[in-house]
């Protein structure tokens, strides 16, 4: 027996309440062991995807209760994926809040951040419904915590929007959930598959609810136009590192999108026919264009960026709401590039901020505005998908796959319109930022100290060099992304493959002889 | 030269400037120089195998899923603006070394400008269109660096900002047109889809993937409409103008044109579209150029003008057009980047570039004046310079040109294109160098050093040479080209200087003379124009930017003006809406169970939901009284759990309903009493219509679901089954939470332990803030009870005290086998000790509080995460149980279960969580020194001893 594939839950399981337990008042050692675990996480998960890649599925019985009756997680390709993927991004976000003292400014940020990697895990990893739920409140609660670490009016108030509006969420997660186990008497996703496939063709109504109500519950998570209000003023407003880190929040979202339906609720299902992706490639465009517009239309650097995620989720959606095997081979290819681009996005941002403030206008130049502009650039040029990081490729490969869709056309348009508009809005930014510092005219403002927006603290020097590296890292993530984007793509064809063969999936998981 | 490192070699080069820029200007230029020849040396040493006919290939894949790969070829057109590109470029390093000053970040230069050239080098050779395209978008963002390379200048970030919208728009478009492209020719290889006119051209999409791939083009080119962010580009430093913006870049769009003729050109759409929108620009270029005052501002709009002039040729769609085109491509960029060079050079030495403020520089600068008047002449078409030539090739192709039958309008327009031409050339060189010396001058001009004006004297040497010796000296490499452009074998004419007395020349010689006479009549022709009203572009683009920016803005911003309550409606609505779509469009077969009768007690129990529910509504200004009212909703939910015998639901349900109840009100106790009026009419109905209809709707919902059976057996019948035999309990409720589902529970126990620690932190954030100053200055608006720990109340809760934890032990135990467990028993453990706070209050019970709650959370989740990992042992999977008996002696049989260790971990979980969060609470009106010792205001005993204090003293 194999207990791998729990140790990336239980391992932030057990680092989490000892933190808080023994070294909660030792920032040192809250700091070793947060990177440690990390680093542990990063292998755990890594030989965990080699071995999804092999192809195997494996299944974990919780408390040796075979399937359905009792809670499994799941390792296939693309759960080895996104664990991974969690993991890396994770490391990053780490030292980048350790290098510029973020987790200093509030209490128990190690704990709430190994609780959030926990609950971010788990929903990567289960193949229960309910226990998706359960890993939901897991990181919806510790990413509340985290998102409004170290206060401040402004973070606490989208803090409360934040939540409460999740919370609405997972009350029709709940409400969600009852249906689909009132009707088909079964909770395991697997198990769910098999009875959505014979349920009787004359009492559809009631799961057909249920279906459309979850993915409501996974628009909300991805924050898919019209049920993204919540993220623009909390990703905006979280502490960088955080927002950085919640990037692959979104994904959570995307990623039980693909799940369910391709497992459960899949493409070729009679029940729920003109359903799901029918309103969700709208739903998707519709999030482009407010995200792009968004991008252009913020008057704050963080705000901008929690747009640009925005924007980057709706061109993820678009490609996985074709649900075809090469569009959703251009997803993952997407979420990927997506996850690591937004992340950089937020800490350069926050570099940008620490040093002068909030607004998209006119201020003195800053200490490092020559390499921040550099990671800027790079930053942008990904956001807004142009040649030659990944983001260009991943929208070629969106464009590509949207080929032959219903509304190709809108799709194309959209995409590119878009493109162009996010373009001028961070050409904008970059330009006010870093441009205009140097005009005779800026020169002599004055400096940013005490400006609303962002009260610098009096007592802080300089601001220090070193959390550029592991922005500097996700830029090198980037760049590898592009240049083996063959590679990448060659996994992300097999994830897809083995999403449009659910079948395996099942016979792995309810322990049926393969037919 | 493999052509993969002829690609790298400039990204590579742009790495050293940036580097090097420590060790020195000189270690900076001559990096980028010396990669800038190796690249060119790499092109050359291909070129006589070129020059035969063969293309030079090097294929690698990339991602050969999407049919993007890095696959490069060179032939004739690729080498042709390879030379172009490398070789001014090198020439652009050494003038620039001398041009900027000390001031100017030379480092970041060099290091743009090999990117830039890098890009344009990758275009050339791409062989794959879609590798082109990354390419063409990287020259898009490199310019935009090198034009905002003076980001002091206001003009500088704007024109760069203008740019890259102009050109980014075009890509965008280009990348369309080239995925169509691709997909009809069945490749995204040039090689292959050149092979594929007749495929393409009888394509559907072609139109559509025409235009989109034209829009590339003439952006990036400068075609008219998009003819006027290249002037504005001009705020570059000069050697960027001339390198990118006349004599490569811009250019981009011509060689897309040019390589892609084989399969585009030949149709009445890419001649109408094409040779249209060339000769538009050529003559409103030529038109606009005569009137600029700014030197740089001049060559920008004749640069326009020469580029329609090619983009009318190759819209011909003729070989012989082709052939001038790609002539004309080699001349211009010889006596554009030349003249941009004596620009700088003007600029640089005099301070201005203002027309107006020069003239006389003849006799000041010599050597100045003699490249600036030989690369004029040239391109106002004097024999026998180089201009001439192929001016006249494009006159004699014009004018046997028809447009809709029109014989006359080509012709026509052409000779006034030319004539604009040869004037705003001729004045170029007259109202510059020529007339008297001035003594107003911003600074007194001299002739540079050698290290400026090498660069553009070699270029005019080759301007002179060409025109003197054609067919010598670019014949063979113009043939090489035309074949590769049009795909053919062509039969050739030589290029001659004399072609004999032609309609061309006739055409030439009108337009030189007319040139001329137009120059002499320039002030009060340039009177009229400056007071005639006529587009600015920049304004207008300013404009469409600015009502972009600002419709982008206020849609944003109404959007997510941060209104919460908008946020959830349309939330509501949209789940109704689509619940509502997915139930109307399925099936059901309706009821299968029958109702249950109304009796007496749900009835009453179901009045207070409803009556409670209603006050809630009503009365929820008062916030008091909803907190009691959702009490009631509370407490009938607990019942009606019990009266469908789950008795598990109702106690945790009650113990949760007195737990927050007490949290709640304790929150309340800092915040107003009542709740302002906010809502306008308006809201109140959208709310009331969502609340009803949301309510109906789950309701409903919830009732179709009583009503009808499930489809399959549930799962649940496993759990009835198996919760003695497999999970060692009774209570099946407990042996789901603690075995069947306890994983779900281990998760659930955390999500609690959690929200304690984040109130737990926001208190410590929001108590480092003024917020505790107005809480501890707060003015109750209430009289408070004088007596804050009463006695009776302190006596009674420490009776209790023991009794409750006893209680709790019990519900612990029992749980397995009856209604209780970790979770109900936590609870009650936690109202017990909250009784002790609320009656001796926070200080004295904070005192004797010596475990602290952060651990006991923690230790919670590690007992239950360490009873699960127990099961590793036996080599059984996360949270297996075991379970068994043991029989102690005189007692009877008693259970063990390590399931109870689980809910052991539970307990602790949820004694900390709770007791954890109402500490951080309570901290917000703690005052410090506020404290009595003693556990409650009142106590006779004490007084007693005070009393006797007081008497002995």
């Amino acid at each position: 027996m194999s207990h791998w594939i729990i140790l990336p839950i239980v391992l932030p399981a057990l680092l989490a309440p000892f933190i808080l337990m023994v070294i909660r008042h030792h920032l040192d050692l809250q700091r070793i062991f947060s990177v440690a675990g990390t680093v542990l996480l990063v292998a755990i998960t890594g030989g965990l995807m080699a071995h999804a890649a092999t192809g195997e599925i494996t299944v974990y019985e919780l408390g040796d209760w075979p399937a359905p009756f009792g809670i499994v997680l799941v390792l296939d390709r693309l759960s080895g994926l996104m664990i991974a993927m969690t993991a890396v991004l994770a490391l990053m976000v780490l030292m980048y809040a350790i290098w510029s003292g973020w987790d200093n400014r509030g209490r128990h940020f190690h704990a709430l951040f190994q609780f959030q990697l926990m609950g971010v895990l788990g929903a990567f990893l289960t193949g229960d419904a309910f226990n998706l739920f359960v890993f939901f409140e897991v990181l919806l609660i510790a990413s509340y915590g985290l998102m409004i670490h170290g206060g401040g009016g402004r973070r606490l108030r989208a803090g409360t929007q934040y939540v409460v509006y999740n919370l609405v969420g997972s009350t029709l997660f709940l409400f969600a959930l009852g249906t689909i186990y009132a009707t088909t008497g079964t909770l395991n996703m697997a198990d769910l598959a098999v009875k959505a496939a014979e349920m009787p063709a004359d009492q559809t109504a009631l799961l057909r609810v249920g279906a459309v109500l979850l993915l409501l519950v996974f628009c909300v998570k991805a924050a898919v136009l019209p049920l993204h209000f919540w993220l623009p003023a909390s990703y905006a407003n979280a502490p960088a590192p955080v927002a950085a880190l919640f990037a692959i929040m979104t994904k959570v979202g995307a990623y039980s999108i693909l799940r369910v339906y391709t497992l459960v609720f899949g493409p070729d299902l009679e029940l729920t026919q003109g359903l799901i992706g029918e309103w969700l490639v709208i739903a998707a465009l519709l999030t482009v264009v407010v995200g792009m517009v968004g991008i252009l239309g913020s008057a704050y650097i963080g705000r901008m960026v929690a747009f640009a995620t925005i924007g980057s989720t709706g061109t993820l959606l678009i490609a996985i709401s074709l649900f075809t095997g090469e569009a959703t081979a251009a997803a993952i290819y997407y979420m990927i590039h997506s996850t690591f681009a937004a992340a950089m996005m937020f800490l350069v941002a926050d570099l940008i901020i620490e040093r002068r403030g909030d607004t998209i206008s006119a201020r003195p130049p800053m200490t490092h505005g020559g390499v921040i502009s550099i990671l800027f650039f790079i930053a942008a040029i990904a956001m807004a998908g142009m040649p030659p990081l990944s983001g260009f490729i991943g929208k070629l490969l969106v464009l590509n796959a949207s080929r032959g869709a219903d509304h190709a056309v809108a799709i194309w348009a959209v995409i590119l319109i878009t493109s162009l508009v996010a373009i001028i809005g961070l050409a904008r930014a970059g330009s006010l930022v870093f441009w205009k510092a140097h005009d005779t005219g800026t020169k002599d403002l004055p400096s940013p100290e005490g400006t609303p927006d962002e009260p610098p603290e009096a007592d802080t020097p300089s601001p220090a060099r070193l959390p550029m590296v592991p922005v500097f890292a996700l830029a090198g993530i980037l760049v590898a992304l592009t240049v083996f984007a063959g590679p990448v793509m060659t996994y992300a064809e097999a994830v897809s493959g083995q999403l449009y063969t659910p079948s395996d999936y099942i016979d792995a998981v309810l322990n049926r002889s393969p037919e | 030269m493999s052509l993969f490192l002829i690609a790298a070699l400039p990204f590579l080069g742009a790495v050293f400037p940036a580097l090097l820029i420590r060790a020195g200007r000189n270690a900076c230029s001559w990096s980028a120089g010396l990669t800038t020849a190796l690249a060119l040396v790499g092109v050359l040493l291909h070129a006589p195998a070129v020059m035969r006919g063969e293309v030079i290939q090097a294929r690698a894949d990339w991602l050969p899923g999407l049919g993007l790969n890095a696959n490069f070829f060179m032939d004739g057109l690729g080498m042709l603006f390879a030379i172009l590109i490398l070789g001014i470029g090198l020439l652009i390093i050494i003038y620039a070394r001398n041009y900027l000053s000390r001031e100017d970040p030379m480092g970041n230069f060099y290091a743009y400008l090999l990117l830039f050239q890098g890009a344009m080098v990758g275009i050339v050779l791409s062989d794959n269109i879609l590798l082109l395209v990354i390419f063409w978008e990287l020259t898009s963002l490199s310019s935009f660096l090198l034009i905002g390379y003076w980001r002091h200048l206001p003009e500088g970030r704007q024109g760069a900002r203008m740019a890259l919208a102009v050109t980014g728009a075009g890509g965008l478009a280009l990348i369309g047109g080239v995925l169509l492209l691709g997909h009809i020719a069945g490749s995204y290889d040039l090689t292959v889809i050149l092979q594929q006119k007749d495929v393409v051209q009888e394509s559907p999409l072609y139109l559509t993937a025409l235009i989109l791939i034209l829009l590339g083009c003439f952006t990036k080119s400068a075609q008219f409409p998009f003819h006027f962010w290249l002037p504005h580009a001009m705020a570059a430093p000069t050697p960027v103008s001339a390198y990118l913006h006349s004599a490569t870049m811009v250019k981009a769009g011509l060689f897309l044109m040019a390589r892609l003729w084989p399969v585009l050109a030949g149709t009445p759409e890419w001649f109408y579209i094409v040779a249209t929108a060339g000769l538009i620009t050529m003559v409103l270029g030529a038109v606009i150029a005569l009137f600029k005052d700014d030197l740089k501002a001049l060559l920008a709009f004749s640069t326009v003008s020469h580029l329609g002039l090619i983009t009318m040729l190759l819209g011909f769609g003729t070989t012989a057009a082709a052939t001038a085109a790609v002539f004309h491509i080699i001349n211009h960029a010889t006596f554009k980047a030349a003249l941009f060079m004596t620009a700088g050079i003007v600029d640089h030495e005099a301070h201005t570039r203002d027309i107006k403020r020069l003239g006389g520089l003849r006799k000041l600068m010599p050597v100045t004046f003699l490249l600036a008047t030989l690369a004029a002449l040239s391109m106002a078409g004097i024999p026998p310079l180089n201009g001439f030539l192929s001016k006249e090739m494009m006159l004699e192709e014009a004018s046997h040109t028809y447009w809709l039958d029109n014989h006359w309008l080509i012709p026509v327009m052409v000779t006034i294109g030319a004539l604009f031409s040869a004037a705003y050339s001729f004045r170029y060189v007259v109202h510059t160098f020529l007339g008297p010396v001035r003594d107003d001058y911003p600074h007194r001009p001299h002739d540079p050093g050698a290290g400026m004006w090498l660069s553009p004297a070699i270029l005019v040497a080759l301007v002179v040479a060409i025109g003197l010796f054609p067919q010598a000296i670019a014949g063979p490499l113009v043939h090489t080209v035309a074949d590769a452009v049009t795909g053919q074998q062509l039969d050739h004419h030589k290029l001659k200087l004399w072609h004999g007395v032609t309609p061309a020349l006739y055409m030439s010689a009108i337009a030189v003379i007319g040139g001329a006479i137009l120059l002499a009549m320039h002030r009060p022709m340039d009177r009229a124009w400056i007071a005639a009203p006529r587009p600015e572009a920049k304004a207008i683009f300013d404009r469409l930017v600015g009502a972009l920016t600002a419709l982008c803005r206020g849609v944003t911003d109404r959007l997510h003006d941060g209104a919460l309550g908008r946020y959830a409606a349309i939330f509501l609505a949209v789940m109704l809406v689509l619940g509502g779509y997915a139930y109307a469009t399925g099936t059901t077969i309706g009821a299968t169970r029958s109702g249950m009768p109304v009796t007496l007690l749900p009835l009453i129990g179901w009045i207070c939901l409803i009556g409670s529910t209603i006050c809630v509504v009503w009365f929820h200004r008062n916030r008091l009284l909803t907190l009691v009212l959702i009490g009631v909703v509370g407490l009938v939910v607990s019942l009606s759990f019990n009266y469908f015998s789950a008795p598990d639901l109702a106690l945790t349900q009650l113990s949760v309903e007195v737990v927050t109840i007490i949290l709640m009100l304790l929150a309340l106790n800092f915040m107003p009493k009542t709740t302002p009026a906010e809502s306008s009419g308006g809201r109140k109905l959208r709310d009331a219509v969502l609340s009803v209809g949301g309510g109906l709707g789950v309701g409903g919902l919830i009732y179709a679901l009583l009503r009808g059976d499930s489809a399959f057996p549930s799962i649940s019948a496993f759990h009835l089954e198996n919760s003695y035999k497999g999970g060692g309990g009774d209570n099946v409720v407990n042996v789901i939470l603690v075995d069947f589902r306890g994983f779900d529970t281990f998760g659930e126990i955390i999500v609690l332990g959690i929200a304690a620690v984040v109130i737990y932190a926001i208190t410590e954030a929001v108590m480092q803030t003024g917020v505790r100053a107005k809480l501890l200055n707060r003015v109750p608006d209430q009289p408070v009870a004088g007596d804050a720990h009463p006695m009776m109340m302190v006596v009674v809760t420490r009776v209790m005290m023991p009794v409750a934890l006893m209680v709790a032990a019990y519900i612990f135990f029992r749980g397995h086998n009856q209604p209780g467990g970790g979770f109900i028993a936590g609870l009650i453990a936690a109202i017990a000790i909250i009784m002790q706070y609320m009656a001796s209050g926070y200080g004295w019970a904070t005192e004797r509080q010596r475990y602290p709650y952060h651990a006991i959370i923690g230790s919670g989740v590690l007992v239950a995460a360490a009873t699960g990992m127990g099961a590793w042992l036996n080599d059984l999977p996360f949270l297996t149980s075991a379970f068994g008996y043991i029989y102690p002696p005189g007692l009877e049989k008693f259970e063990w279960a390590t399931a109870a260790l689980f809910d052991l971990g539970v307990f602790l979980a949820v004694v900390g969580a709770v007791l954890l969060a109402l500490d951080s609470l309570s901290r917000y009106a703690w005052k410090p020194h506020t404290d009595t010792p003693y556990p409650m205001d009142i106590n006779p005993a004490r007084d007693e001893a005070l009393a006797e204090e007081g008497r002995k003293a």
